[in-house]
């Protein structure tokens, strides 16, 4: 027996959150003293992930590090394990939570360590979330992650925190129930929800359909598409700027992960039969999410809405079912994750200074703070997807994917390309430059230490991966092609059993 | 007469109840001991059950009575949960000056009914059980007899229950005009489905029981009573008596009329549905903590019948456990409600949780856990009980429920998540005492880690509840 690398990634964060709770308050009367702990925590975790990409080997798409122990006896097994696609995930994971812990300067002034010990858990179970083989463990990290989100909007919030808090965690209830009864069904269908046997057993053709629209009512809420995006928008601006990183960065790459995973891994006949209405809704989300974009006040609610014409294109990169799609896809996540986490802290640096979120209070910054107008230059440009940058190499792969399926599609997708840059150079311009108008504006610092650090570390891999991607193509190549041939064997024995049905 | 050894427990439980009765008169000053006396009595009726091997399965007088693996776990769970509350209930009586020797002995005497109820394979064992159970429980409801409220829910519950009870009687009557007997198991043998009188038995009786759990539609006596009576006794009402209905349910229901399925299953369906949906949607308007546990224990209950409408053996375990962690988490909850003292006054407003996490971080951090494990949030236990309730209904394709339970949970969720909201994001108020008895800290600490670590090793509770076989 192997030591259990997985298992000590997801405990780790915990065990660091269990540590700051049972510490006494005497103890951590210097108020860094809990943050030093979390973020000793975070980054050893962030130590063992690169080690285990080390580990890792990327020539084949078996699951590796493979753990199985007995949990539900005769029923669902503990079982985690990575491949190609999840370990980009984890190493993601553990990149942001330190970043996020050292970002929590001044900005939460109360419970600092009940905050520290919420991101800690949610980086336990976000872990979790991508590596378990098992439906049923899925289901659990996936939705024990509500409750230190919901603490964490809720108790750290703005103004409306409540409302935002409480709309996020019924919206996303309410979509994971149904996933829930899709897996017990799964498993009655099946008599098993360890994830490598379902890929082996498929799954009966007649129930597909409906336990797809299952699993898509839970994984489009969390993405979130088109109609179902309201959430998104309230729980960022509510959130403090280290929740709107976890939850923009990570938080809704569980549900491209889940799409990958599960939809195209256990559904094929049914992600063909739905293919046009995901292509339609992320059309949808794509142009529409966009243009309101173009037309928000307020910073956060822009990158927010942002976000959500970017997980358009994921979804439509992985419904391709293309090696190009897909790759894009998972490239475009990771730099998503990177570039929007980066875009929140940026405006949770000028927030912090003026207490404003509004784009109208600022104007002419770049004299003011010209290292942090450098900064916010290179992820406005990622964020649009500028060649030189990883934002690029995703947008470009997806929509080279899609192009081999449907040139109509990728046409309207392109539109969506142009209004990124539209929005994002607009917001650039009017927070950057022009006259600064605003006199409460010369007296702002411009960026300290930490936020040099934090910022800079998240631009270099932007720039790096822009420049050299094979790093992460090599990682997840093997994975996805593997996972499309499956896919497609999978898919053409469907339709023989259904041609032999009658 | 030569397996009385089966019955210790009844016999020991009873002979206490006289010799504490007793006892009571003779030291009135010393009511503490007395107090405790009851709880060690507790402790050797539990131990007593373990006098024989727990999976024996005989039946006495007549097989009127039977002792198997079923009775012996509810009767354990019985009897944990009335020391658990006789175990909290001490500080508060003193506080409102009812701390008298007639509440350890009516617990007693109730839980001997609920004993009598869960062992009877016969309808009119059931319904001698079913009565003491109700006598204690009246007087139970008005115990803090000043106040008002108190004997207005004592009142309530004696009149709407007598009336469930004359229900009940009239479906024994009917059963047994039209089988010839009121024994389950000759009843099982005689019956024939197109008697419709059988069925109108049936259905009288499924009522009387469901007033009992306090299923809709015969739930309207809850919340009155869980606010009227004094909180130890509304802990009382909300477990015990539940687990000893439920243990009925699933006799009446799986041994003499398992081939009727047809007939009583819709019923139990709609019961459960009514409750689930009803429960929750009504918790959210009350402000009242004891009034918001009322109708939150009303849809758990439709939750429990949801496994027991499945018709399986894996349908009751569900059940079972699930009435086994509920037990768990109002557990938890009461000890928490117990511990909102200021100047002795007890508190149960909702609003009196305002801000609690700022003065009380480790109650709130628990309450925390309680609350989202009510929900049926995982990794918490509540999670598996629900789990295991819509794996049963799932297996019988009964998708409409497990969608409809499933749906349910997330109105639940609201108010729950109304209740975390004002202890953690609301404005703090004033500190509560905290020179709380041991007891209640210890119970609350008990319950609260099974519930946080239940994850840790879920199949343990299961593989006990699985040797529970009826069919």
């Amino acid at each position: 027996m192997n030591f259990p690398i997985l298992s000590s990634l997801i405990l780790l964060p915990i065990i660091g959150a269990l540590f700051l709770l049972f510490s006494k308050d005497s103890i951590l009367k210097n108020y860094q003293t809990s943050k030093y702990v979390a973020l000793f925590t975070s980054f050893a975790n962030f130590i063992i992930a690169i080690y285990l990409w080390f580990l890792f080997d990327s020539s084949t798409s078996d699951f590796q590090f493979i753990e199985d122990k007995e949990w539900l006896k005769g029923f669902v097994n503990y079982k985690i394990g990575i491949d190609g696609i999840s370990i980009l995930f984890i190493i993601l994971t553990t990149f942001i939570t330190p970043l996020c812990i050292i970002s929590v300067n001044n900005t939460i002034k109360k419970k600092l360590k009940d905050f520290l010990i919420a991101i800690l858990i949610m980086e336990g179970l976000m872990i979790g979330v991508f590596c378990s083989l098992d439906l049923v463990i899925f289901y659990l990290f996936f939705e024990g992650g509500l409750i230190p989100m919901f603490l964490i909007i809720g108790i750290w919030g703005g103004e409306r925190r409540v409302y935002s808090a409480f709309k996020f965690f019924l919206y996303t209830l309410l979509g994971s129930v149904l996933m829930l009864i899709a897996i017990i069904s799964i498993y009655w269908i099946s008599g098993t929800t360890d994830v490598i046997q379902l890929y082996e057993l498929r799954i009966d053709t007649k129930y597909q359909n409906l336990l797809w629209l299952a699993f898509f009512s839970s994984f489009a809420v969390k993405t979130p598409m088109w109609p179902f995006h309201t959430w998104l928008p309230d729980a960022h601006v509510e959130a403090p700027t280290a929740g709107s990183v976890l939850l923009a960065a990570i938080l809704l790459k569980m549900a491209g992960y889940g799409f990958i995973r599960f939809s195209l891994g256990l559904f094929p006949i049914a992600s063909e039969l739905f293919t046009p209405l995901v292509y339609g809704l992320s059309l949808i989300a794509i142009i529409y999410t966009s243009l309101v974009a173009l037309m928000q006040e307020d910073m956060k609610k822009l990158i927010a809405y942002s976000s959500v014409a970017h997980m358009g294109f994921i979804t439509l990169g992985i419904f391709t079912v293309t090696q190009q799609g897909i790759e894009g896809s998972i490239i475009q996540m990771i730099s998503h994750g990177l570039v929007s986490a980066a875009l929140f802290l940026c405006v949770g640096v000028i927030y912090e200074r003026m207490h404003s979120r509004l784009i109208n209070t600022y104007g002419g910054l770049v004299s003011v703070m010209p290292k942090y107008s450098v900064l916010f230059m290179i992820f406005t440009l990622a964020a649009l997807g500028l060649p030189g940058t990883s934002g690029f190499v995703g947008e470009f792969l997806i929509l080279m994917g899609t192009f081999q399926d449907n040139f109509f599609v990728v046409t309207v997708a392109s539109l969506g390309v142009i209004l990124a840059a539209a929005y994002m150079l607009w917001l650039y311009r009017r927070i950057f430059f022009g006259k600064l108008i605003n006199q409460k504006l010369l007296k702002i610092p411009d960026l300290n230490n930490s936020e040099i650090i934090i910022l800079w570390s998240l631009s270099l891999p932007i720039l790096f991966f822009g420049f050299y991607p094979e790093v992460l193509i090599n990682t997840i190549e093997v994975s996805v092609k593997d996972l499309i041939e499956m896919y497609n064997y999978n898919l053409n024995m469907n339709i023989l059993e259904i041609k032999n049905n009658g | 007469m030569d397996n009385t050894n089966l019955i210790y427990p009844e016999i020991f439980i009873s002979l206490s109840i006289m010799f504490l009765l007793i006892l009571g008169i003779f030291k009135k000053k010393n009511f503490n001991f007395v107090y405790n006396l009851s709880i060690i009595s507790l402790v050797g009726t539990v131990i007593l059950i373990f006098n024989h091997p727990i999976e024996t399965e005989m039946s006495l007088f007549n097989k009127s009575y039977i002792i198997d693996y079923l009775s012996s776990f509810m009767k354990i769970l019985t009897i944990l949960s009335g020391i658990f509350v006789l175990i909290i209930s001490s500080k508060y009586l003193k506080l409102c000056k009812i701390f008298q020797i007639e509440y350890p002995v009516l617990i007693l005497s109730s839980i001997l009914g609920m004993m009598v109820m869960i062992s009877s394979n016969d309808l009119i064992v059931f319904y001698i059980g079913l009565e003491l159970q109700s006598l204690a429980l009246y007087v139970l409801a008005s115990f803090n007899r000043d106040q008002l409220k108190s004997t207005e829910a004592g009142l309530k519950y004696f009149v709407l229950s007598a009336l469930s009870s004359g229900v009940l009687l009239y479906g024994c009557s009917l059963i047994y005009g039209f089988s010839g007997s009121t024994n389950f198991i000759i009843i099982s043998n005689a019956i024939n489905s197109s008697q419709y009188g059988l069925t109108f038995g049936i259905v009288f009786i499924l009522v009387g029981l469901a007033f009992k759990i306090s299923a809709v539609p015969f739930h309207m006596w809850a919340p009155d009573v869980y606010e009227g009576s004094p909180t130890t006794v509304t802990m009382f009402f909300a477990i015990v008596p539940k687990i000893a209905a439920l243990t009925v349910f699933i006799r009446f229901l799986y041994v003499p009329f398992i081939n009727t399925i047809d007939q009583w299953q819709m019923i139990i369906v709609f019961l459960s549905i009514a409750s689930m949906i009803f429960g929750s949607v009504a918790a959210i308007g009350q402000t009242n903590l004891k009034r918001l546990i009322a109708y939150s224990s009303i849809s758990h209950m439709g939750y429990t019948l949801a496994g027991l409408s499945t018709g399986t053996n894996e349908g009751i375990q569900s059940s079972i456990f699930y009435i086994s962690i509920y037990l768990l988490m109002n557990l938890g909850l009461f000890s928490c409600l117990l511990m909102l003292k200021r100047n002795n006054q007890y508190y149960e407003s909702v609003e009196d949780l305002s801000g609690l996490s700022k003065n009380h971080p480790i109650l709130s951090l628990s309450l925390l856990a309680i609350l989202f494990s009510l929900a049926g949030i995982p990794p918490l236990a509540g999670f598996f009980a629900k789990f295991y309730v819509f794996k049963a209904a799932v297996e019988q394709s009964m998708y409409f429920l497990a969608i409809v339970g499933l749906l349910s949970t997330v109105i639940a969720a609201f108010y729950y998540l109304r209740i975390i909201k004002i202890i953690y994001f609301d404005p703090e108020k004033e500190k509560y005492d905290t020179d709380n008895n041991i007891g209640l800290k210890i119970s609350l600490t008990f319950s609260t880690l099974l519930i946080l670590l239940y994850f840790i090793s879920p199949s343990r509770l299961v593989e006990i509840i699985s040797k529970i076989n009826i069919i």
